[in-house]
């Protein structure tokens, strides 16, 4: 008979080990689709490494990957841990590329010292003005953020669609539902030469680290985890829930649109409707993995970057198709939640003893 | 073995962790007989009676039950259904009851099949209007339970094993919510039951009940039985050394002089969804120095009462003044401000926060005072002197300060919840229900606080359902019926009783 009983509290090695366990998991598990398309597995993993550190452009090419990874998942993870459930990380990325091409396309002229700051900040209020709604709806009628963040990631790029057929389309652009390029004084810049990796990913180390000290930190952070945790006892003991509440989401917003400002201003230069392949969905995938940790969030996102990166290589060297890499991330994420799962519970197994069971008792 | 005997537990133990919660229990139950388990809180019932009942599974030992025949065979551990179908009823302390079906749904569910065609509502409503006349339990049928008083829910959990045709029947707890008399009903109409041939087993800490009703009294303490008694021979001191292993002195109180006026109700009016959650016009004062009890059944506009005074939700009507100040946001902070602590009735959902330290849990009323943070950042060696002083202070005792409050026992919870309130030196204290589910050690220790805090000078306004309690640290008793305030006209346990039943001149 398989029993399952809670743990009283999942320790520290389970808490790390089992996320790191399940991404490892993932990667093996891979090798039964790669053997289906009739790859050979040694190779492909080789040709997967080889992708990720064979050499300096490979590899900031990952990092290049994992900078919109990190900022959407510390979104995630923010807005998770106060139980608010922030699914509109990708619609609030493009607000937050739209304000971004919107200011800083000519629009305002100055040095990058200023430019850049402007854009930023233009792109993290957009996104949190895209999380606002959600929120407000929240807090006043109760209205289920899951559908109303979903939902609006469909309206928001339908909108931006609009908006790039229409204000902000590029009149240089031969007719191509494009934006302006921003100008080069609001460009974040290269962080090496002749590479693409660019200053949005320091940004993004940065604001994971402020994330984790003011989680771990601040009296802010204690009422956002209060909140999250038992929302009515933070409400008897007197924690503002509801504004609380409205300050996560803020910042969840801000950072997933920082996600989009850092795209459009620091790798693509312009902004169409394909700017992100589902950063912010794949931003809950990097929170979940990093058990909404923000400075697991990096390295979270840094494993789920490298397979993108590592299967995108594979498939170019070995010819298979380059889903592999979805395929491992939502392994992934399979695994985290089953280990997720082992983590709180144990599972045991006890004989059956033949004098306590009677028959046709237990069935019905 | 005699063949009365419908259930026996053999040498059951199990372990949680490093906790030892029963070790090697056996206890026999015959037919027909009424058995009282006592305990402190920690003690093991509740987890004795979930083996039983298959929700754990035992680490070693065995369950016997008899079957039709009277002839005791092996029950299967740790299914639930196993214990159903051998007429094992059980009514947890906390209800197992789905919250948006009606009674009769809830009576019924898990005893149809999931494939019937239809339902033979008819017939089954005849069972139950006949368990209900046979023992004097009555529910509204066809009520969502969600809107039902926690007394009806008790009672619709009674029903729901009945109707099972229960054979063996396990209270825990389950004169908690009950006013005297009820209880007395209730109590008596198990005797009933039980010269009918139903067995029991009802968990309890009112050692009163427990004399008054049972045939038989085991008791266990740190998991183990460590006597039984026939109740003829049993007398509330030998219970109780059993149960603490100690004589528990009484409570002792000194005569004080009240001061000024700490809180004024002026007639309070709340409308709330039905008069269950209710206010009519109530007028009350508390005085500095002074313990004023609130008696009534749960459901009679306590916790609405409650929760205006915690500031969870504002009156539609009349005044609340606090030291002579007219409270004009009713929010939980401005309350708080106004010198009011507050000890909830549900301590797990509304006074904890399960997944955050101790520490956290204990500094989460004062987190904009200096002693707590410097500019919004969290002065953590400080949280932690604090939480270490006051878990000596209070006797808080569990896996330490940094472990999460959940990991805490009910009692000690409730130490924690006590030290938060006490050490802000609140000048009223509204404490609602105190002392429910713990055992005699901790409720002495709520007892012992709240004399101290009125002999300080704060004024105490205590809401509880259970009367001994009140008896022994009021000053005055109102009575609560129906959203309406009713002065008891003397500590007399069976006037008081007639009140909150609804029976005044």
């Amino acid at each position: 008979m398989i029993r399952i009983e809670p743990r009283e509290s999942p320790s520290r090695r389970l808490t790390i080990g089992i996320p790191v366990a399940s991404a490892l998991l993932a990667l093996l598990l891979a090798a039964i689709p790669l053997s289906f398309a009739g790859a050979n597995i040694g190779e492909a993993y080789q040709q997967m490494a080889k992708g990720i550190f064979g050499s300096l452009f490979a590899f900031t090419e990952m990092l290049t990957r994992a900078t919109p990874l990190i900022f959407t998942g510390l979104a995630a993870t923010l807005a998770f841990r106060a139980k608010l459930w922030n699914i509109g990380a990708e619609g609030q990325l493009y607000l937050g590329a739209m304000a971004a091409v919107a200011v800083g396309t000519g629009w305002l002229d100055g040095p990058p010292i200023l430019l850049i700051p402007v854009i930023l900040v233009a792109g993290a209020l957009a996104g949190a003005l895209g999380m606002a709604g959600p929120a407000y709806l929240k807090t006043r009628f109760g209205a289920d953020e899951v559908v109303t963040t979903l939902l609006l990631n469909f309206i928001i790029l339908i909108f931006i669609q609009m908006m790039l057929e229409g204000p902000l389309k590029d009149p240089m652009g031969m007719g191509w539902p494009q934006s302006s390029p921003v100008v080069d004084n609001a460009l974040l810049p290269q962080i090496l030469p002749r590479m693409r990796l660019h200053y949005g990913l320091v940004i993004a180390l940065v604001a994971a680290v402020v994330a984790h000290i003011m989680l771990s930190k601040s009296v802010w952070g204690l009422k956002l985890r209060a909140v999250g945790e038992n929302a009515s006892a933070a409400l008897h003991a007197g924690i503002g829930v509801k504004r609380t509440l409205m300050s996560a989401a803020l910042i969840s917003g801000a950072l997933a649109g920082l996600a989009g400002v850092s795209e459009v201003a620091g790798l693509r230069g312009y902004l169409t409707t394909d700017l992100s392949p589902g950063y912010g969905y794949t931003g809950i995938v990097v929170a979940m993995l990093a058990g909404l940790s923000p400075l697991g969030v990096v390295i979270a996102a840094l494993f789920i970057a490298s397979v993108f990166v590592g299967a995108d290589s594979m498939s170019r060297a070995i010819g298979v198709s380059s889903y592999l890499a979805d395929l491992v991330v939502s392994m992934a994420l399979i695994c985290v939640l089953i280990g997720g799962f082992i983590a709180r519970f144990t599972i045991k197994i006890n004989p059956v003893n033949k004098q306590q069971s009677t028959p046709d008792t237990g069935a019905r | 073995m005699n063949n009365d005997t419908v259930l026996s537990l053999n040498q059951l133990s199990k372990q949680f962790g490093t906790v030892i919660a029963n070790e090697s229990v056996s206890i026999d139950l015959k037919r027909g007989e009424i058995l009282s388990l006592l305990g402190e809180n920690g003690a093991g019932k509740t987890t004795l009676m979930n083996m039983l009942f298959g929700h754990y599974m035992p680490d070693s030992g065995s369950i016997d039950v008899a079957d039709a025949s009277g002839q005791l065979t092996p029950l299967t551990l740790g299914h639930p259904q196993a214990a159903l179908n051998v007429g094992i009823g059980m009514v947890h302390q906390h209800f197992t009851l789905a919250e948006n079906l009606s009674a009769i749904d809830n009576i019924l569910l898990g005893s149809e099949s999931l494939f019937a065609w239809r339902r033979s509502m008819h017939q089954a409503r005849e069972k139950i209007n006949t368990i209900m006349q046979r023992t004097g339990l009555s529910a509204p049928l066809d009520t969502i339970v969600g809107q039902l008083s926690v007394g009806e829910r008790q009672r619709v959990e009674i029903l729901k094993a009945l109707y099972r045709d229960a054979r063996i029947l396990v209270l825990d707890e389950p004169t908690a919510v009950l006013t005297p008399q009820e209880a007395d009903t209730l109590f008596a109409n198990i005797e009933i039951m039980a010269k009918d041939g139903l067995s029991v087993i009802f968990i309890s800490h009112k050692l009163r009940e427990v004399l008054a009703f049972s045939h038989r009294i085991a008791v266990l303490r740190h998991g183990k039985k460590v006597g039984e008694i026939a109740t003829k021979d049993a007398d509330e001191k030998i219970i109780s050394r059993l149960m603490v292993g100690a004589d528990t002195p009484p409570t002792a109180r000194e005569t004080m002089d009240t001061g000024a006026t700490v809180l004024q109700l002026i007639d309070l009016s709340v409308t709330g969804h039905s008069a269950r959650t209710s206010l009519e016009h109530i007028n009350l004062s508390v005085c500095a120095n002074e313990i004023v009890g609130i008696a009534g059944v749960s459901g009679n506009g306590q916790s609405t009462l409650a929760k205006v005074l915690s500031g969870l939700i504002t009156p539609t009507a009349g005044q609340v003044k606090i030291d002579g100040e007219k409270v004009r946001l009713f929010t939980p902070a401005n309350i708080l401000k106004a010198g009011v602590g507050r000890i909830p009735e549900d301590r797990h959902q509304d006074g904890v926060i399960g997944a955050m330290s101790v520490a956290e849990n204990l500094a989460i009323e004062n987190l904009d005072s200096d002693e707590i943070q410097t500019n919004g950042f969290l002065r953590h060696q400080q949280l932690k002197q604090n939480a270490q002083h006051l878990s000596q202070k209070y006797d808080i005792r569990g896996p330490g300060i940094e472990a999460p409050a959940r990991l805490l026992s009910g009692g000690n919870i409730q130490k924690l919840i006590l030290a938060r309130v006490f050490e802000a030196s609140p000048r009223l204290i509204l404490a609602n229900q105190p002392t429910r589910g713990l055992d005699m050690g901790a409720a002495s220790e709520v007892g012992k606080r709240l004399m101290q805090a009125r002999k300080r000078g704060a004024g105490v306004l205590l809401i509880s359902e259970d009367l001994d309690e009140l008896l022994a640290l009021a000053d005055r008793i109102v009575i609560m019926h129906d959203g309406d305030l009713h002065m008891a006209p003397s500590h007399d346990r069976g006037q008081i009783g007639l009140i909150m039943a609804g029976q005044t001149s």
